[in-house]
């Protein structure tokens, strides 16, 4: 470990090269994916030897798979030494620079002060190692053009040490930094919290794509009808009704672990930091360890997020609101500040970010209550037709009647009480420099949208809700999705208050209407 | 229904309306669309005889439709899009079923693009897209006069240059 940071002069082709060394990439990075290539190889070749193997003879299931594997190690590990071995990076006092690639030269470079967060990451191999990987973002979320790598560079990977150098001397302000005010403590993870995981829409999904793993797995050994079997013959033996029971409660036990597994790991250690020189730090992860750092100068407020089950727990979950954080992307926990936590807990954090979040909401009007029983109503009809036509179409034995119309009825009540509960969500209103809006059931939702981060508006009627007097106003910003809706606000209020969050913005083609006239 | 007697604020609609040369331009591109499915519907027919009933039977109703659309939408249209630039923004008011009114204000808007298509050529026309920094917060302006759009965007660009800041 002698050479445990190479930092290399180039021979110097460009004359400012002398003023900013490069630095190449740590060599371990190497090890890091052999290692990880050969778990896959190992994950997908035993499965396949197993299965040729077991159907003819071993000495052809070896003679496919080990070459096999070979070449799926070897080709990407060459492939990753040459770029380990040709890639440089450097900071110059205003520029990110990196080049990169072989045949296809790479250059790309970053204006430092365009930079707004620096995300670090380490899979457990990497940990093993000491290597981290580095993303610079710039925040740049114009115009939708431009995919997200355009925007981000990627330092694959680094020792900790550098990448912690990296990390502060990037985000370092020369103009706002703040002497001797230390690292402070906005919010801890506690272990306790877990118990909010299963309460996510994790747990369904997870236990939907278990009985789809089964389904699979029986096609891969040339038996896909054999679950099908198994439940044929328990229902047999206990009784439809039994099976049913038993089969939902060990599918939804198989989704709460994995949501308890998914989450321990994403969240483990998880906290939040302010540290001087305004940025803010999340650092979290059991296996795979996550740090992003965030300029707080791109915040432009946050929002408090709520999913049912979480919510019904007395719990929510704080998301920011940045520029060049898009909430929509892939993973959604980069946007995460604190996971699904106490209620209070998650108010201090937002408190802390942003300043108090204790806005008092108008309500919108009754038409809007109207509005989405009208459409629970509609989605009721048409569960009524669908059970109806079912029965019609095709003869229905007695259990699987019982199953659709108890299913039926469960989903006509759901939607009814959505309607009702989405239309309580509803809220909006002005809290210091603050837009706050406030929808949803399902996913109840409150942003908090710095005002002077509004960059324009877009007010929405269809012809439904002009009939009922309502409208939505979306606020359009630049930072987190792009813009933020208050739904269905009464038509003429929704406009006073936009008048009201930017003050001079749509007053030019705002009028008056006195009462009488058209 | 409510808004009748009620005392309340409204938008006004923008003031100018699209350039008249937008009605055959929309006209030309309903046709277009109306001859995709068409064209192919009536060749067909032609070719194969014991299909004819089948293929031609939908080309006319397409037709038909399209035909309609085409004289009718484009003067509708025309009157209720609208746009206006002031010396503070850029506010525009599209649609009726779902009626949308976008405001862009000077001080964000961060590019001013004039584009011109094959068939707004024809016409003359062009489109000026003004965008924010948003993804949500582009407002386009489809169907000025060439000279119109050249002098807009000219504008536009001279007033946003003369603001400060990265507009987010």
């Amino acid at each position: 470990m002698t050479d445990a940071e190479p930092v290399s002069e180039e021979s110097a082709p460009e004359p400012e090269a002398a003023e900013a060394p490069w630095a190449r990439l740590h060599r371990d990075g190497l090890k890091v994916t052999a290692i990880l290539l050969l778990g896959a190889a190992i994950l997908g070749g035993v499965p396949t030897a197993t299965g040729i193997g077991s159907g003819g003879s071993w000495a052809i299931a070896l003679a496919i798979v080990i070459p096999g594997a070979a070449l799926l190690i070897g080709v990407p590990v060459a492939l990753d030494a040459i770029r380990l071995h040709v890639t440089r990076y450097r900071i110059t006092d205003t520029r990110v620079e990196m080049h990169t690639g072989l045949l296809f030269k790479r250059r790309r470079s970053l204006a430092r002060e365009r930079i707004r967060s620096v995300d670090l990451t380490a899979n457990p191999v990497q940990r093993a190692f000491g290597l981290v990987k580095v993303k610079v973002g710039t925040g740049e979320s114009g115009s939708g053009a431009g995919s997200l790598s355009e925007q981000t560079l990627t330092i694959d990977s680094v020792d900790r040490a550098e990448a912690d150098r990296l990390r502060a001397e990037l985000l370092r302000r020369a103009a706002v930094e703040a002497e001797g005010d230390a690292e402070r403590r906005l919010a801890t993870w506690r272990p306790g919290w877990l118990k909010y995981a299963p309460l996510s829409f994790l747990t369904p999904l997870l236990s939907g794509a278990v009985v789809g793993g089964v389904f699979q797995v029986a096609e891969w050994f040339g038996r896909g009808g054999l679950p099908v079997e198994i439940t044929a013959d328990l229902v047999e033996r206990y009784g439809p009704w039994r099976v049913l029971g038993m089969g939902l409660a060990a599918v939804l036990l198989i989704g709460v672990i994995g949501s308890l597994a998914f989450q321990g790991e994403a969240w483990w250690g998880h906290r939040l930091d302010r540290e001087p020189g305004g940025t803010l730090r999340v650092r979290r992860g059991l296996l795979v360890s996550r740090s992003l750092s965030l300029e707080e100068e791109r915040i432009r407020g946050v929002e408090i997020v709520e999913p049912l089950g979480v919510r019904l727990a007395g719990a929510s979950r704080l998301d920011v609101v940045a520029i060049g954080l898009k909430a929509e992307q892939q993973n959604a926990d980069l946007t995460t500040l604190v996971p699904a936590a106490p209620v209070p807990v998650t108010a201090a954090a937002a408190a802390a970010v942003i300043g108090p979040v204790d806005a008092e909401l108008t309500g919108h009007p009754r038409a809007a209550r109207t509005r989405r029983l009208r459409w629970a109503a509609a989605a009721v009809l048409v569960l009524a037709a669908a059970v109806a036509a079912v029965h019609l179409l095709w003869p229905v034995p007695g259990f699987w009647s019982a199953v659709i119309v108890i299913a039926a009825l469960a989903a006509a009540a759901w939607t009814v009480w959505t309607a009702l509960d989405s239309y309580a969500s509803l809220g909006h209103g002005l809290h210091r420099g603050y837009l706050v809006a406030r929808r949803g059931s399902v996913r109840r939702a409150t942003v908090h949208l710095d005002r002077s981060g509004i960059i324009g508006w877009r007010v929405k009627q269809s012809v439904f809700q002009r009939r009922m007097g309502l409208m939505t106003l979306d606020a359009t910003t630049a930072a987190g999705r792009g813009h933020y809706a208050a739904v269905d606000g009464d038509e003429h209020e929704i406009l006073d208050f936009a008048d009201a969050a930017v003050p001079e913005l749509l007053r030019p083609f705002l009028v008056r209407e006195e009462p009488g006239e058209r | 229904m409510r808004g009748m007697k009620e005392t309340g604020t409204r938008l006004r609609p923008p003031n100018n309306r699209f350039d008249r040369r937008t009605l055959p331009w929309w006209r030309l591109q309903l046709v277009i669309a109306t001859a995709v499915p068409v064209v192919p519907l009536a060749v067909l027919g032609a070719l194969i005889a014991p299909a004819r009933p089948w293929l031609l039977g939908p080309a006319a109703v397409i037709a038909v439709i399209g035909a309609a659309a085409a004289v009718a939408m484009p003067i509708w249209w025309h009157r209720v899009h609208r746009w206006e630039v002031t010396d503070t923004a850029v506010y525009t008011l599209t649609g009726y079923f779902w009626r949308t009114w976008r405001i862009a204000p000077m001080s964000r808007i961060q590019t001013v693009d004039t584009t011109r298509g094959p068939l707004q050529s024809m016409f003359g026309l062009s489109t000026v897209v003004v965008t924010t920094a948003s993804s949500a917060g582009a407002v386009k302006l489809e169907g000025l006069d060439h000279e119109q759009a050249a002098a807009l965007a000219e504008r536009l660009t001279e007033l946003t240059d003369a603001t400060p800041g990265d507009a987010t």
